[in-house]
C-alpha cells in the first residue's frame, strides 16, 4: 500500500469483447493510479460503456485480463469488486425505497457493516447534497437528485477504484459543477474513471485522458497534451474532432 | 448477504401498495373458502356422527381448503415472481448486483428466500383461519403441519420454477406468462395422464403435495421438492453467469 510511487488500482490488458461477429472493443489495455482521475471519451458506440460494465464485473470479456487493487478480477470476483464503486449510464435506484433505506443496504451490499453504514450514509449524503432528501422516495425526485443518489450509491463504501458513466448527464450546470468538484475530491483518494461526452468537463476534472474510437484506444496522454494537440494549444475541442477524424 | 437481498426484496415488496391490494384480496378469498367449507362441513354433520368412525373437522375443512390454496398459489407466484430478475434487468438495477461482490448464488438465494418468506407471511392467514376451529372441537395437529409442510415444499418448487423463467427474460409479463404456462402444464399433464405410471404424475408438483394433503408424510414426495426447486435455482444461477457472458 505504501511506497514512492503510486500504487496501481486497476490494470486492464488487452481486453477484447465481441457481441456476435460485432468486435466492440478491441485489444484495449489500460492502468490507473490511485489519486488519478481518468476521462473516457468517445463518440457513441465507441465502446466506452462496454469497456465501464468489464471493469465492474457486469460483462466478462472475451479475451484479456483486468487486476483490482492486485486482485484478478475474472478469477476472484467477489473479492475484486469490494474495491469498485460502479454507476452505470442508467442509476440502478430502486425507486420504491427511500434515500436512506437505498444508501444503506448498499453500503451493507458492498461489504460494510452496520456501524460503518450509518456513519458512511451520513457522510456520503453530505457530500452528494442529499441531506434534505434523506427519508424521501426516490422514485419521487427529480433526475438531478436521482443522479446524485446514482453518484452516491457508487462511492458510499469508500472504494479504491470509482467507474462513473456519464456521470453529469441530466444535471442542471450548478450540479454538474458540484459533481465535478466531487470527483475531483474523490479523485484525492480513489481512482476515478469516468466516460463523457462533455471535452470541458475533462478539462476541469481529468488527470489524463483516454480516447476510444470503434472500440480501440486512440489517444493516452495528459489532459494537457491533448489541449496542445499538434502544436495547436487551447482547443480541446477541435483537437478531439480531428484526431477522431484522423483515425477513422 | 443472503439474508441481506431477500431483507431488500421483502421491503420493496411491502413498499408497493399492489402488495397490500392482494394481501387484502387473497385474505377475502381464503376466508370465503374456509366459511364455505365451515358451513358444508356443519350441513353434513349429523349424518357423519351416525358413521361408527366419523371423519373430523380437519379433515373435511383444512384439507381441502389447503388443496384451494394450493391450487391458487399455482396462479399467484407468477405474479410475483415476475419481478424477481426480470424487473431489475428492465429498471438496470441488475447492475448494482453484479457489479457488487456477490455471486450468482447468494443472488438467486436471497431472492428465493425473501419471496419464499413473503409468501409464508401471505398464507400464515390460513391455519389461523383454520386453528379457530380448535375453540368448537379437537384438530389434527399431524394432518395440519403435514399439510404446512407439504404447501411450503409446494411453494418453493414454484418460487423456483418462477425466478429461473423470471432470469430469461427482461419483460415482467412475459415472465408471468412464461411461469404461469409451465405450472399449469405441468398440472394438466398430470391430470390429464390415464396411467397409473406416468411420468407426468412424476414431475407433478401438485402431484407431490397430495400425499401432504392426506397426512401422508413421505420422504420421496419431499425429496421430489427438493431436488425440483434445486434445479431450478441452479438453472437460474447458470442464467445469471451466461449475463455476463452474453450481456
Amino acid at each position: 500500500m505504501s511506497g514512492a510511487a503510486p500504487e496501481i488500482t486497476l490494470s486492464a490488458r488487452n481486453l477484447t469483447r465481441r457481441f456476435g461477429k460485432r468486435q466492440v472493443v478491441h485489444d484495449l489495455s489500460l492502468e490507473l493510479k490511485r489519486g488519478e482521475v481518468l476521462g473516457l471519451l468517445g463518440h457513441n458506440g465507441a465502446g466506452k460503456s462496454t469497456t465501464l460494465q468489464m471493469l465492474t464485473g457486469c460483462l466478462l470479456p472475451n479475451f484479456g485480463e483486468i487486476e483490482i487493487c492486485g486482485i484478478d478480477l475474472l478469477r476472484q470476483p467477489v473479492l475484486a469488486k469490494a474495491h469498485i464503486g460502479y454507476l452505470p449510464e442508467t442509476p440502478p435506484l430502486y425507486r420504491e425505497l427511500s434515500v436512506n433505506d437505498y444508501l444503506t443496504f448498499v453500503a451493507r451490499l458492498r461489504g460494510m457493516q452496520p456501524g460503518k453504514a450509518a456513519a458512511a450514509l451520513a457522510q456520503t449524503r453530505q457530500r452528494c447534497g442529499l441531506e434534505a432528501v434523506g427519508k424521501e422516495i426516490i422514485g419521487t425526485l427529480s433526475k438531478g437528485y436521482q443522479q446524485r443518489v446514482g453518484i452516491a450509491q457508487a462511492i458510499i463504501h469508500s472504494p479504491d477504484v470509482i467507474v462513473l458513466d456519464e456521470p453529469t448527464i441530466g444535471l442542471d450546470p450548478s450540479q454538474i459543477r458540484d459533481i465535478r468538484n466531487l470527483i475531483r475530491e474523490l479523485g484525492d483518494r480513489s481512482s476515478v474513471i469516468f466516460s463523457t461526452h462533455l471535452l470541458g468537463e475533462v478539462e476541469s476534472v481529468c488527470d489524463r485522458v483516454h480516447i476510444m474510437q470503434e472500440g480501440k484506444l486512440i489517444y493516452d496522454d495528459t489532459t494537457a497534451a491533448l489541449a496542445s494537440y499538434g502544436g495547436e494549444p487551447g482547443h480541446l475541442e477541435e483537437n478531439f474532432i480531428r484526431l477522431t477524424e484522423t483515425q477513422r | 448477504m443472503i439474508r441481506l437481498l431477500a431483507l431488500r426484496e421483502l421491503r420493496s415488496l411491502f413498499a408497493m401498495p399492489s402488495t397490500w391490494f392482494i394481501l387484502a384480496a387473497l385474505q377475502f378469498i381464503f376466508a370465503w373458502f374456509f366459511l364455505a367449507r365451515l358451513e358444508a362441513f356443519l350441513e353434513i354433520q349429523p349424518q357423519l356422527a351416525q358413521l361408527a368412525n366419523p371423519p373430523g373437522a380437519t379433515i373435511t375443512v383444512a384439507a381441502p381448503m389447503f388443496n384451494t390454496v394450493a391450487l391458487l398459489l399455482m396462479m399467484l407466484v407468477p405474479m410475483f415472481t415476475m419481478r424477481l430478475i426480470a424487473e431489475e434487468r428492465r429498471n438496470q438495477t441488475f447492475a448494482l448486483l453484479l457489479s457488487a461482490p456477490l455471486s450468482g448464488c447468494h443472488i438467486v438465494f436471497g431472492k428465493f428466500l425473501g419471496l419464499l418468506v413473503f409468501l409464508a407471511v401471505l398464507m400464515t392467514g390460513v391455519p389461523l383461519m383454520l386453528y379457530t376451529l380448535a375453540l368448537g372441537t379437537a384438530l389434527d395437529h399431524g394432518l395440519m403441519l403435514s399439510n404446512l409442510l407439504g404447501l411450503l415444499l409446494l411453494t418453493a418448487s414454484y418460487v423456483a420454477v418462477g425466478l429461473y423463467i423470471s432470469a430469461l427474460t427482461q419483460q415482467p409479463i412475459a415472465a408471468a406468462i412464461g411461469a404461469l404456462a409451465v405450472l399449469v402444464g405441468l398440472w394438466l399433464a398430470d391430470i390429464g395422464a390415464m396411467a397409473e405410471d406416468s411420468p407426468w404424475h412424476f414431475i407433478s408438483p401438485l402431484n407431490h403435495f397430495q400425499n401432504f394433503n392426506a397426512g401422508l408424510l413421505d420422504s420421496g414426495d419431499a425429496a421430489f421438492f427438493v431436488l425440483f426447486s434445486a434445479v431450478f435455482l441452479l438453472l437460474a444461477i447458470r442464467r445469471i453467469h451466461n449475463n455476463r457472458i452474453y450481456g
